[in-house]
C-alpha cells in the first residue's frame, strides 16, 4: 500500500474512475503541495474535471486512494480547508451578492472579511446586485470570491476563466497570484495554455486518463525542442514544408509560419533561397506546441 | 490571535442562512409565488365558496377548506421542493453544495423549512378566506390543528418531489409534476368531494397520498370518511420513508 507523502495537502494515488465503459482516469498519481500553483491541462476528455471531483469528494475512485489534508475528501473538516470554483455551479439568479458571500462564508470556521473578498475578488459596486443580473464575467468573479471567501489553505479551480475576455481574464490571474503569494495553494484546470504559463509553478499535462508529462512550464516546453519561425517570404509554404528539420510550414499571403527542430539550420536557407525575405521572428515553441506535441505522442 | 480567531464557529448559523435563503430565493420567483399562493386561493374562493354554493356553516364549507388546503401545500411542496431540486441538479447547483463544506443535510432541511413556511401562509390565506367569505367557524383548537395539519402536511410531498426531482431533468420536471399534482388533486376528491364523483374515483382514491392527508385534514372539522387516523398517518410515513430512500438511491447513482 502507498502512503501518502504527509506534507501534500491533496492527493491521488493510483486513482482510476470510469463512466460506464469510458475510462476517464486511469491510475493516475498526483500532489499537491503547500503554496504551489498546479496546473493541470489536457484536452477535453483528459480527465481534468473527474481528477478534480475525486479531489473533492464529488466523486467515488473505482480505485487507489484520494486524500485531502491527510483525509478522506467526504470529511467536511477537510473540505473546510479547501475553496471550490467548478465551470458550472447553478447559482441561484434571484438572492444578492452579499447574501450568497454570507451563506458561504458561514460555512468556513475563520471567513475572510466580506470587504478583503470584494477587494480580492473586485466585487466592487456588486455586492447588492442579484447574481441573476450580472455579466458573465462578473459571475465569475461573484464565483472566485465564493471560493476564497472561507481562507482556504487550498483553492480548486475548475477552468476559472472560460468565457472570459482578456482583460477579466488577467484581473483574475492577478487575483489568483495574490493568493498564492498569501501561501495558498491552488490547483487550477485550465485548457487555455497561456494560463499555465502565466500562473503555474507546476503543469501536470494528461490526456486521456494519464499523466503523460508533469514539471515545471520550462521542463514541459523543453520536451520539445522546437523553434518556431515566422517571416514574410515568397517561398512556398508546401515547398518549406518538405526541407530537412522542418515540421511544418504554412502560410498565407506571404506570410509563412514554419514549426522547426532546429532554427539554425532553417533560417540559414531561408535566407540563402529568398534575398527579400523580411520580418524574421524566431521563437521557442511555446507550451501550446509542446502540449500538442506530448498528447499527439500519446495518442 | 485576532479576534475573528477567537470566535466560535457555529454550524446551526448556516441551517438557518441556508433555509432564509432557500426561503428568500423563492419567494422572488414569481412563477413559483404566484401559482403557489393564489391557485389554491383562486381554486377554493371560485369552486369552494362561490360556485360549491357552501357558504355558511354547512358541513360542505369547512370540507372544502380542509382539502384546498391540502391542494395548495402539496402544490408548494412538489414545485418548490421537487422542481428545484430536478432544476438545482441539472444546473450543477448540487454538485456545486456538496462540494463546499455546508453542513449536513443543510439544504434539504431548507427545502422542507421553506415548503413549510409556504404551507403556513397557504393555510392563513385560506382560513381568511375561509372567515370572511364562507362563514366557516371552527373552535380555536380546529384552527390549530389544521395548520399544524398543513404545515407538517408538506413533508410526504417533499420527499415525494424530491424523488421525481431525483429522477428527471429540470427542463421536464414542472409538467410531470403537474401531470402527477392536478390528476391526484382531483382523483382524491380536493378540488370536489368523492361523494358527487363517480363511485370509482372514491375506490381507488386510498392510492393516492393525498387523499390520506385530506383524510386527517378532514377529521380535524370532522368530515372525514371515518378510517382510524392512524392508517392515514402510517401510509404517509411509508410513503415519506420510502421515497426518501428511493431519492437517496437515485442521487447516490447519479455520481
Amino acid at each position: 500500500m502507498f502512503m501518502s507523502n504527509p506534507t501534500a495537502l491533496a492527493s491521488l494515488r493510483g486513482a482510476s474512475k470510469s463512466y460506464r465503459t469510458q475510462i476517464a482516469l486511469d491510475g493516475i498519481d498526483l500532489e499537491l503541495h503547500g503554496g504551489e500553483l498546479l496546473a493541470l491541462l489536457g484536452p477535453n476528455g483528459a480527465g481534468k474535471t473527474t481528477a478534480i471531483g475525486l479531489l473533492l469528494g464529488l466523486l467515488n475512485a473505482d480505485a487507489g486512494e484520494v486524500r485531502l489534508f491527510a483525509e478522506s475528501p467526504q470529511s467536511l473538516r477537510a473540505r473546510r480547508g479547501a475553496g471550490v470554483m467548478l465551470q458550472n455551479a447553478g447559482i441561484p439568479e434571484t438572492l444578492d451578492v452579499s447574501e450568497l458571500l454570507e451563506l458561504t462564508r458561514s460555512y468556513y470556521a475563520q471567513p475572510r472579511s466580506v470587504a478583503d473578498c470584494v477587494a480580492l475578488a473586485g466585487l466592487d459596486g456588486l455586492l447588492d446586485r442579484r447574481y441573476g443580473t450580472l455579466s458573465g464575467g462578473q459571475q465569475r468573479r461573484v464565483q472566485f470570491a465564493l471560493a476564497l471567501c472561507g481562507r482556504p489553505r487550498l483553492l480548486f479551480l475548475d477552468e476559472p476563466t472560460t468565457g472570459l475576455d482578456i482583460e477579466a481574464r488577467q484581473g483574475l490571474w492577478k487575483a489568483i497570484r495574490e493568493l498564492v503569494e498569501q501561501g495558498c495553494a491552488v490547483l487550477l484546470t485550465t485548457h487555455y495554455l497561456e494560463e499555465a504559463e502565466a500562473l503555474a509553478d507546476r503543469v501536470v499535462v494528461l490526456n486521456k486518463g494519464r499523466v503523460v508529462a508533469q514539471g515545471s512550464v520550462a521542463e514541459i516546453r523543453a520536451h520539445v525542442a522546437q523553434r518556431r519561425i515566422r517571416c514574410v517570404s515568397t517561398l512556398a509554404p508546401l515547398a518549406i514544408a518538405e526541407w530537412p528539420d522542418v515540421r511544418s510550414a504554412t502560410g498565407t499571403d506571404g506570410r509563412v509560419e514554419i514549426i522547426a527542430d532546429s532554427a539554425e539550420t532553417v533560417v540559414r536557407r531561408l535566407l540563402a533561397e529568398d534575398k527579400d525575405l523580411r520580418d524574421l521572428e524566431v521563437q521557442r515553441a511555446g507550451l501550446a506546441e509542446a502540449f500538442i506535441e506530448l498528447t499527439k505522442e500519446a495518442a | 490571535m485576532t479576534m475573528i480567531d477567537l470566535q466560535v464557529h457555529h454550524p446551526w448559523r448556516s441551517y438557518v442562512l441556508e433555509a432564509k435563503y432557500e426561503f428568500l430565493r423563492l419567494w422572488r420567483t414569481p412563477s413559483f409565488v404566484l401559482p403557489s399562493l393564489l391557485f389554491p386561493a383562486v381554486f377554493y374562493t371560485m369552486f369552494g365558496v362561490l360556485l360549491g354554493g357552501s357558504r355558511g356553516s354547512s358541513g360542505m364549507a369547512s370540507y372544502m377548506l380542509a382539502t384546498y388546503g391540502v391542494f395548495g401545500i402539496m402544490g408548494a411542496a412538489l414545485f418548490g421542493f421537487g422542481v428545484s431540486i430536478a432544476i438545482e441538479r441539472e444546473r450543477g447547483f448540487l454538485k456545486f453544495k456538496r462540494a463546499l463544506p455546508m453542513p449536513p443535510g443543510a439544504l434539504l432541511i431548507a427545502k422542507m423549512v421553506m415548503a413549510m413556511l409556504f404551507a403556513a401562509l397557504i393555510s392563513l390565506i385560506l382560513a381568511l378566506i375561509a372567515i370572511m367569505l364562507a362563514g366557516v367557524e371552527l373552535s380555536l383548537l380546529q384552527w390549530l390543528l389544521l395548520f399544524a395539519v398543513n404545515v407538517l402536511g408538506v413533508l410526504p410531498f417533499c420527499a415525494l418531489g424530491l424523488w421525481i426531482g431525483t429522477l428527471i431533468g429540470g427542463q421536464a420536471a414542472p409538467a410531470v409534476v403537474n401531470l402527477l399534482y392536478l390528476p391526484m388533486a382531483f382523483l382524491s376528491g380536493l378540488w370536489m368531494p368523492l361523494s358527487i364523483l363517480p363511485s370509482f374515483i372514491g375506490t381507488l382514491a386510498p392510492i393516492w397520498p393525498s387523499h390520506h392527508l385530506a383524510q386527517i385534514a378532514l377529521k380535524v372539522v370532522g368530515r372525514d370518511a371515518g378510517n382510524s387516523v392512524w392508517l392515514h398517518f402510517g401510509v404517509l410515513a411509508v410513503i415519506t420513508l420510502a421515497c426518501f430512500v428511493l431519492a437517496r438511491r437515485r442521487l447516490a447513482v447519479a455520481d
